[in-house]
């Protein structure tokens, strides 16, 4: 971003000599600002996950969750402004029960999707808007089967089998691509999710934070829902250790 | 019947020369029908009898009452001729558009809610009963019934029309799930026949269609070709 503040960055209605559109890259930076979000998709469902940085010690245990429920069979994990993401999230949801009372079944993954990544592109369209400062990752388990979708605030929107956003989305990616999706279960995911949440944590700059896990899958009865208490406690421990397990190995090293 | 006559008063103007003008001319038209649909293992077989009619006068006695909404989705139309029409080809169209959106073919429960969401917006001044069928590959064979009020279920086998009244018992005493195609085609067929020759607005030819995953197959049965019953 050489050219800040050459006075094309001032509305999301006009391009750049060089055909760009300042105000949605700066909306796509106050996405790589927030807590690193992941989602994976495999045989049997997707797992979505969350690293919420906790900003004050004051806040409740829970609150300002950035995992939520669309609909029985969908859910949406998301990174960067929480409160662009709740106005989000409402459309998702208006969306859903609409095509459900239209068309009398669950709306598919890929054409919710679609509908909401429209909404996100027509704030890319006029001066008197700003873009979404947000992106989000859907995930949905119907007859289809498991779906996964992420849409940022230029209004793309495009299926994965994994996607990572966030400050640590890189890292992220790295972790992800080690993983044999295809093979696994959501109920191994959730652990290699929880273990990628916590190796790309950054302790020194964001002390505190709160880890959130959700599940679509046949083993949830085809709903999204946070992961269980047990598995969670399990997926914690399983993190926790092989985090551990990392930094003696790089104490041996040395 | 009602509903034609109040939209347009000036039928009712009295003349004197009304006494000339035949009594059908004032009746709507409709089809007083025999329709039905079952599903079979790999898909459904609809079926319907051919009679048009505008009170006792048979206005067409080869009508097509097994209307195509998709390639794969079929609806049996009852009722008001022109609302049925109507109905079936602004779902038909609303299917298309959602299949090029979609990049798939509609399922049939897409297709059969569309058709309660017209039949029960519109109740008080629509008569269409319709049966919606078809094959997707969600679900495979399915058939919906859409009566009068607009309600919409679910049931493997669903007759409609005048000439159902007379059948239900037969449905229920013949009716068997895990029919193959053949043994379908042959209870759609006995069942319509038994409808037609007792129901004085039912009659004609017995047009079936077999919609499977391949796609629609078409039969016409003459009246000379239908099955022969107790006659008295």
């Amino acid at each position: 971003m050489s050219s800040i503040g050459t006075g094309y960055d001032l509305s999301a209605s006009q391009f750049s000599p060089d055909g760009r559109v300042f105000q949605v890259e700066y909306a796509q930076k106050a996405v790589e600002n927030s807590g690193t979000s992941i989602s994976l998709r495999c045989k049997d469902g997707v797992v979505l996950a969350v690293e919420k940085i906790v900003s004050s010690k004051l806040y409740e245990r829970g609150a300002n969750k950035r995992i939520f429920n669309v609909d029985t069979h969908v859910g949406m994990a998301c990174a960067g402004l929480l409160a662009d993401a709740r106005a989000i999230v409402n459309v998702g949801r208006i969306e859903a029960a609409n095509y459900r009372e239209e068309y009398g079944r669950p709306i598919p993954c890929k054409t919710l999707g679609e509908r909401v990544s429209n909404y996100l592109h027509a704030y890319t369209l006029y001066s008197a808007v700003r873009p979404f400062g947000c992106s989000v990752m859907i995930g949905a388990h119907d007859e289809d089967g498991p779906q996964l979708y992420l849409l940022d605030p230029s209004g793309l929107c495009y299926g994965y089998s994994g996607c990572a956003i966030g400050k640590a989305k890189q890292n992220a990616k790295t972790e992800i691509e080690k993983l044999k999706l295809t093979d696994l279960t959501c109920r191994e995911l959730v652990k290699e999710a929880a273990k990628i949440i916590y190796l790309v944590h950054d302790e020194v700059k964001d002390r505190l934070f709160e880890m959130e896990l959700s599940w679509v899958c046949e083993e949830s009865g085809g709903r999204h829902q946070l992961v269980p208490d047990a598995l969670y406690k399990e997926a914690e421990r399983y993190a926790k250790a092989a985090l551990e397990e990392d930094s003696s190995d790089e104490d041996e090293e040395m | 019947m009602a509903a034609a006559v109040q939209s347009s008063p000036s039928v009712n103007k009295a003349s004197h020369l009304d006494a000339l003008k035949p009594s059908w001319l004032s009746n709507e038209v409709l089809t007083g029908t025999s329709i039905m649909a079952v599903e079979f293992d790999g898909g459904v077989v609809v079926g319907a009898d051919s009679r048009t009619s505008m009170g006792s006068y048979v206005s067409n006695r080869v009508t097509d009452k097994l209307t195509r909404v998709t390639d794969r989705i079929y609806c049996c139309r009852s009722g008001s001729a022109a609302d049925t029409q109507a109905i079936a080809d602004i779902v038909s169209a609303q299917m298309e558009l959602l299949e090029v959106t979609m990049g798939e073919p509609p399922r049939v429960r897409v297709a059969a809610n569309t058709f309660k969401e017209i039949c029960y917006n519109y109740r008080d001044s629509l008569m269409a009963g319709i049966i919606v069928a078809g094959w997707d590959k969600g679900i495979g064979g399915q058939v919906y019934t859409i009566p009068l009020g607009g309600m919409i279920v679910r049931q493997p086998v669903a007759i409609g029309g005048s000439g159902s009244t007379y059948v239900w018992g037969h449905i229920d005493a013949t009716y068997k799930p895990n029919m193959n195609k053949q043994e379908t085609v042959d209870f759609v067929k006995n069942t319509l026949t038994l409808a037609l020759t007792r129901d004085g607005s039912s009659g004609g030819v017995v047009r079936v269609a077999v919609i499977t995953k391949d796609g629609v197959e078409r039969q016409t049965f003459l009246h000379n070709e239908l099955p022969q019953f107790y006659q008295g």
